[in-house]
């Protein structure tokens, strides 16, 4: 996909201000603009994947019929922001972008939803993390599909506790996302009566969790948390086997963990692992037909995670908003979207709240022994449901300026 | 019985932890050594060359079946084999200019290696297991030690101790270091200087092979894992002193206790810390611990 | 090392360079009618960038491998004056470069004692000093860097979330820095600045204190970096880790070298030519860094005097 640079300046102002005056397709076409890692830690868990998705959505919601014209661009941000925010700000300034979709890394995502509101256009993050786009950072023109750090730590931290792991050692990537999940869980373990007997903070990126894992074992926690994610992740488990830590005794709660980092784990290392997630493609019988049509198409054959899930899901929900609304202009269609509930094969029926936050429920799901898998990526299974009205954080306690205060 | 607040027997985990990181330092850096002190090219390209043996035997074991303790062998003679490709053909037409430039050179061959190993093979980590005779692990009672770790100590031990005899008690080792003192004298007597100048960078870049293939079955195997362990290299080999084998060697273990005694105490600056120890050594002994001024 | 386009006292030598300067002047007017202009702004902080670079390498004979921290020095300490503080854009800006010169004063006091490779190592490991600094301390945010930095108003008037108007103001930054560099070159300063990096013990023997010049140069390096550092924040309305990693060190070195070593104009083509193909080639991810490598050896091995240094000895006039 290209990005165009040149355009003459006139043209290009000219084009902004139709755009946000009429009331009409901007120039007859919805441009949506895929923006994810496509070749870096992430590019399995969302990287050309969902592309694949937001295609099948276009394809289910059938824009063709309707007669709407409906174009993808994507693109690699690296996980790096000042490479996203120059992604967004040149897509949405000179390639007529009208929704961006996706962005994971947190860092990235919080670049992208400011430039988003500042031009007034919209962005479905199905990618990121932060609980901070529903909160703080939260903007009219920004839904943040899929899952946060809110609903990891309470999913996974208060589903331990009451299941016996009382004792947390929590072991934090040494960046903001790794200290907000170490946060929000801790403070879930907390309330839930159990007791955080230590915390450490490995330098991020890591490659080497020997010490640290050391450092677990010697406290005697029965549970070690993982806060941290992607390739940090994969080593402190590979890691963990080698010494032995699961072997005597203590369990690993990985607190951000998908389906693709358990593929590339292996069922013999990762087994027994909990953790979140709002998306398993064997829970139904509808997920399992998205997921049949998606490895289809996707690289390698892969099968969908929840990101891939939230890209399909929120691109078919805007751009049903799009055709209630009668425009592509990013704070009316977002506007809708929240006034719509939503109803999807992968998701179900939920709504979209006053910050930006789209509600769904939540699985507490374990990985499977080698013995128990039937099947290449029959890796979980379902341990219970977390329903949706308890899933996501109450929407006054996360400061956003959106929501009025009682 | 504790000490600053860590129990002793944590604390010796820790330290045969640091050690065993200590041996990957110690491996890469003496490579360095012995390509600076010998020829004095600045080579950047070591994180890549590192990183290839790591991938080699990945690939080895993939599309050939060629196991681990056979890639120990054939990986360094083969990446050691493209090391001297590169000097031959390109390194050996600046030995005329400045230092610089070398470094210039290398550090643009490493950008073309790492990118092309990324376009292939994309970032993220590929498996390589742990050899089946070397795994499990022996409980000392303070910590339970893998043993492929505690081979990794002992393997590197001993390649570090060959290499030092060879290069400081022998008779090869003689000749080279005479040839880099003054290589037209060493030429007049009938040797083959420039052979074995690309003799000598193969043989550090096979060391720098060597421990790829060491690292892959407990790091990951990704096209990023030299970019950012080779500063820290560099560093080791300037505390050491930039010529010294026997500094790079000594600082290369040295620098994995430290740094694993950091992440005990103050985990956030063990990666910085070696460069403090850098910016120190260099303001009071300018040639490094055990290098001599040259 | 060694660059070329020694200028000699004869007047008109300096013609072509004036020449050069009017070409890119009347460019800079024109192009932002045709091209992306954010893209042009970040062209010129680059190129600033490279400039301030080049002074230390091209004409004090300087190899720094950690140029990077003077950029993202400059870049946050300006974004955090900008949005916490609430400062003026101008003063922002002034605040980072003047965060760049305090930041070259005590670096330049460590590195200026060394020489040639430990130089490099030097200045490498300061500014991986710096980049763990960046990543830990809570002011610089980490991995989201210091995000939504105001454009601001200029001047208490001008709106800069106009693009002409930030173009406009990012123009004047960049026409400024260059004039200056471009001054100390031919200053008395900078002819002694080429007889330390021609032969430093003579240079010392004729009575001049090398390593005080030394030091000053690369207080100027690093303030002017510092300030390309602290522009490219406003524009961006972003500071980021990528500013001070060791890899946008190696990049000036490669702008540089490629545009021409010890040249006025060549940091300026190196950094418009390497912005350019990181931009159009994108979307091909790693190729960027192969191509980049590519260059690297390219230059090194046969094209040493770079873009510019050819086109020079090819007119046979400093450039």
């Amino acid at each position: 996909m290209k990005l165009k640079l040149s355009s003459t300046l006139v043209a290009a102002t000219l084009a902004c201000g139709a755009g946000a005056a009429q009331a009409q397709i901007s120039d007859a076409v919805i441009k949506i603009g895929v923006l994810n890692d496509m070749s870096g830690l992430y590019a399995d868990l969302t990287g050309p994947g969902s592309v694949v998705a937001a295609r099948m959505a276009i394809e289910d919601f059938g824009a063709a019929r309707k007669g709407m014209k409906v174009e993808i661009i994507s693109a690699d941000h690296q996980n790096k922001p000042d490479i996203g925010s120059t992604i967004a700000r040149t897509w949405y300034d000179t390639d007529k972008v009208d929704v961006i979709v996706d962005v994971p890394t947190s860092s990235v995502a919080l670049a992208v939803n400011q430039i988003t509101r500042d031009k007034g256009k919209a962005f479905l993050a199905s990618g990121p993390a932060t609980s901070d786009l529903t909160g703080k950072a939260c903007s009219p023109n920004t839904v943040h599909w899929t899952y946060d750090t809110w609903m990891l730590a309470n999913g996974t931290g208060s589903a331990i506790v009451k299941s016996g792991g009382d004792s947390w050692f929590f072991l934090t990537a040494d960046y903001a996302f790794g200290h907000a999940l170490e946060r929000d869980t801790e403070a879930v373990v907390l309330k839930n009566g159990g007791k955080v007997l230590g915390k450490v903070r490995t330098p991020f990126p890591g490659t080497d969790f020997s010490s640290f894992l050391l450092q677990a074992q010697a406290s005697k926690a029965k549970i070690i948390g993982l806060a941290n994610a992607g390739g940090d992740t994969i080593n402190s488990i590979k890691q963990a086997s080698e010494f032995g830590i699961v072997k005597a005794g203590q369990n690993l709660a990985g607190l951000l963990v998908f389906l693709t980092d358990v593929k590339a784990l292996g069922l013999p290392t990762a087994q027994g692992l909990i953790f979140t997630e709002t998306f398993y493609w064997d829970a139904n019988d509808a997920s399992r037909a998205f997921a049949k049509r998606f490895s289809e198409q996707a690289p390698r054959n892969n099968y969908p995670t929840m990101v891939h899930a939230g890209v399909y899901s929120s691109v078919l929900h805007y751009l049903k908003a799009v055709e209630a609304a009668g425009t592509d202009d990013g704070t009316k269609v977002i506007a809708k979207m929240k006034e719509l509930p939503t109803d999807d094969p992968l998701f179900g029926k939920g709504t979209i709240r006053a910050d930006g936050r789209k509600i769904h429920s939540a699985m507490l799901v374990e990985v499977k022994k080698p013995s128990e898998s039937k099947g290449p990526w029959d890796l979980h299974k379902i341990r219970a449901v977390i329903p949706a009205d308890q899933a996501f954080r109450p929407i006054d306690q996360g400061d956003c300026p959106l929501v009025a205060k009682k | 019985m504790e000490i600053f607040g860590v129990p002793t027997q944590a604390l010796f985990g820790q330290l045969l932890i640091g050690l065993i990181n200590g041996s990957f330092y110690a491996l890469l850096s003496l490579g360095l050594a012995v390509i600076f002190g010998l020829l004095n090219i600045i080579n950047f390209t070591h994180g890549a060359q590192y990183m290839m043996g790591a991938f080699v035997s990945f690939l080895l074991l993939n599309k050939l079946g060629i196991g681990y303790w056979w890639s120990l062998l054939v990986v360094p003679l083969l990446v050691g084999a493209t090391g001297m490709v590169i000097e031959r053909t390109m390194l050996s037409r600046l030995y005329k200019l400045d230092h610089l430039y070398g470094l210039l050179l290398t550090f643009g061959l490493a950008l073309i290696i790492q990118g092309l190993f990324r376009n292939e093979f994309g970032s993220s980590g590929q498996p390589y297991g742990i050899p089946p005779e070397l795994a499990g692990g022996q409980n000392l009672g303070f910590m339970f030690l893998p043993n492929y770790r505690a081979w990794v100590i002992v393997a590197s031990f001993f390649v570090c101790l060959a290499t030092w005899y060879v290069i400081e008690r022998t008779k090869l080792g003689a000749y080279l270091r005479a040839a880099t003192e003054n290589p037209q004298l060493v030429q007049a007597f009938g040797i083959n200087v420039p052979r074995m100048i690309t003799l000598t960078y193969g043989f550090g870049v096979g060391l720098a092979a060597l421990a790829g293939v060491m690292a892959a079955p407990i790091y990951q195997v990704s096209p990023q894992m030299g970019a950012d362990l080779i500063i820290v290299v560099f560093a080791v080999v300037v505390i050491g002193g930039m010529g010294s084998i026997l500094g790079a060697i000594l600082t290369g273990f040295g620098l994995g206790v430290m740094e694993g005694l950091t992440k005990v105490f103050y985990p956030e600056a063990s990666n910085t810390v070696i460069f403090i120890i850098m910016v120190i050594v260099l303001l009071l002994k300018p040639a490094g611990l055990f290098g001599t001024q040259k | 090392m060694s660059a070329n386009g020694t200028a000699n006292a004869a007047g008109n030598n300096l013609i072509a360079q004036r020449v050069a300067f009017i070409v890119m002047v009347v460019f800079l007017l024109l192009a932002p009618l045709v091209v992306y202009p954010v893209f042009l702004m970040k062209v010129m902080c680059f190129a600033l960038f490279a400039c301030a670079f080049n002074l230390l390498i091209g004409f004090g004979g300087l190899l720094s491998f950690g140029h990077a921290m003077f950029l993202g020095s400059g870049g946050y300490a300006a974004a955090h004056a900008a949005k916490v503080w609430g400062l003026p854009t101008e003063l922002a800006i002034l605040f980072g470069t003047g965060v760049a010169l305090v930041l070259g004063y005590f670096v330049g006091l460590l590195a200026i004692k060394r020489q040639g490779i430990y130089f490099a190592m030097i200045t490498l490991a300061l500014a991986q000093m710096v980049y763990f600094f960046a990543l830990q301390a809570p002011f610089t945010g980490g991995e989201d860097g210091i995000q939504g930095v105001p454009r601001g108003l200029l001047l208490g008037f001008i709106d800069l979330n106009q693009p002409l108007a930030m173009y406009g103001l990012v123009m004047a930054i960049f026409l400024v820095g260059f004039v200056f560099i471009w001054r100390v070159v031919h200053s008395p300063f900078g002819q002694v600045l080429k007889a330390i990096r021609e032969n430093e013990s003579r240079a010392i023997s004729l009575g001049y204190d090398a390593d005080r010049f030394k030091h000053i140069a690369f207080i100027i390096s690093g303030g002017v970096a510092g300030l390309a550092g602290a522009t490219k924040a406003i524009v961006f309305q972003l500071a980021s880790l990528t500013d001070v990693h060791w890899s946008m060190s190696g990049e000036v070195v490669l702008m540089t070298l490629l545009g021409g070593l010890g040249t006025i104009f060549g940091p300026v083509i190196g950094a418009a030519i390497i912005i350019t193909m990181q931009n159009y080639l994108a979307q091909l991810g790693a190729w960027v860094t192969v191509v980049q490598g590519v260059i690297f050896v390219i230059c090194v091995l046969a094209f040493r005097r770079g873009v510019i240094g050819e086109l020079a000895r090819w007119l046979k006039k400093p450039l």
